[in-house]
């Protein structure tokens, strides 16, 4: 599968570069952001590859990397029993990404995770709204910089 | 017991309606089952036959606020929830008592985190803490026992409004026997 793959996206995205890393069992498949959209619906479509499933979007803050987050998406094919797992870096200066719900609905819901969690802006997306934090909350608590307890008064709670 | 003795005895025994009412109250507290996570489990535990809550006259769990006097909050309040338990609390018509259960309730328990409400006696009166996590039935029991207590105590002057209409004695000392 690793073989057809590589052939297969070298075939098709001739100025992409991709790096395969093999870890945990499951093969990453690394690229610029740039390309996410077109690789993800390529991934999906194209015959003998059919990822027809997305199973999560979430992301990863590096903290003191120069590119900060890690937008990773796990997608897995039904036809070939075989789950592959994308990995795109972003910089902390612009952390926004193409969304891919128009590919896969089922990124609707993760990707607004991500977005209430990370701070990570999908443009595109139909319904960029927080997930869990009330949606006038100002802070992305996942991030490194983000204190365990919260920020004091940042949430309201009701009068005694 | 005393009652059924003056009733075969004498056939009427003197109170006031003060003490009446409150001996009523107490022995038909009705409960606002607030179940929001595992701590609802043992609290559904106590209404089934072996712990058996209507031997308390509690036995009305009803999932409306309108008929309930007691509170029991079970399960972790995160602050998004903290409005919807005092939106509930609040429909809740006076006399009304609280029982935070649980770890989570009472203090955060494991949660120390920003979602999660360190405490609900930030937000609302709480008359009664179970301890556990979560409780034994037999715990939340004992927890209702105490709230009994409490409002087997009180009178009417101990009520907010019965203090503005005028009543000068001071209002009864509802501590809780130590046990």
């Amino acid at each position: 599968m690793k073989e057809l793959l590589k052939e297969k996206l070298a075939k098709q995205f001739t100025t992409v570069q991709f790096e395969f890393i093999e870890q945990f069992d499951e093969l990453t498949l690394k690229f610029d952001k740039s390309a996410i959209v077109n690789v993800c619906a390529f991934l999906k479509d194209e015959d003998g590859l059919k990822f027809n499933f997305c199973e999560d979007v979430t992301a990863v803050d590096w903290a003191t990397r120069k590119k900060r987050f890690t937008v990773v998406y796990h997608i897995f094919s039904m036809e070939n029993k075989f789950r592959l797992c994308l990995k795109v870096d972003l910089d902390d200066s612009e952390c926004s990404i193409e969304s891919v719900s128009s590919i896969w609905k089922a990124a609707n819901w993760a990707e607004r995770e991500a977005y209430d969690m990370y701070g990570i802006t999908f443009l595109n997306h139909p319904d960029l709204r927080r997930m869990y934090m009330p949606e006038d909350f100002e802070y992305h608590p996942l991030r490194k910089e983000f204190p365990l307890m919260g920020i004091p008064g940042s949430v309201p709670l009701p009068k005694k | 017991m005393g009652l059924e003795s003056k009733l075969t005895n004498d056939g009427f025994f003197t109170t006031t309606i003060d003490a009446l009412a409150s001996w009523a109250r107490e022995n038909s507290v009705w409960p606002m089952p607030m179940g929001i996570s595992c701590c609802a489990i043992e609290m559904m535990a106590v209404g089934d036959p072996k712990y058996d809550i209507a031997r308390f006259g509690s036995e009305v769990m009803r999932f409306t606020p309108r008929q309930c006097d007691l509170m029991i909050v079970a399960g972790t309040v995160t602050y998004k929830m903290a409005h919807v338990v005092k939106k509930i609390f609040d429909q809740m018509p006076e006399p009304k008592w609280v029982i935070a259960m649980g770890a989570c309730t009472s203090s955060g328990g494991m949660y120390r985190s920003y979602n999660v409400v360190q405490g609900i006696d930030q937000f609302l009166p709480v008359d009664v803490y179970a301890a556990g996590c979560p409780p034994r039935p037999e715990n939340l029991l004992n927890a209702l026992m105490q709230i009994q207590e409490k409002i087997g105590k009180t009178r009417v002057k101990d009520f907010p409004d019965a203090q503005q209409s005028g009543f000068d004695t001071k209002p009864t000392d509802l501590s809780l026997s130590k046990n």
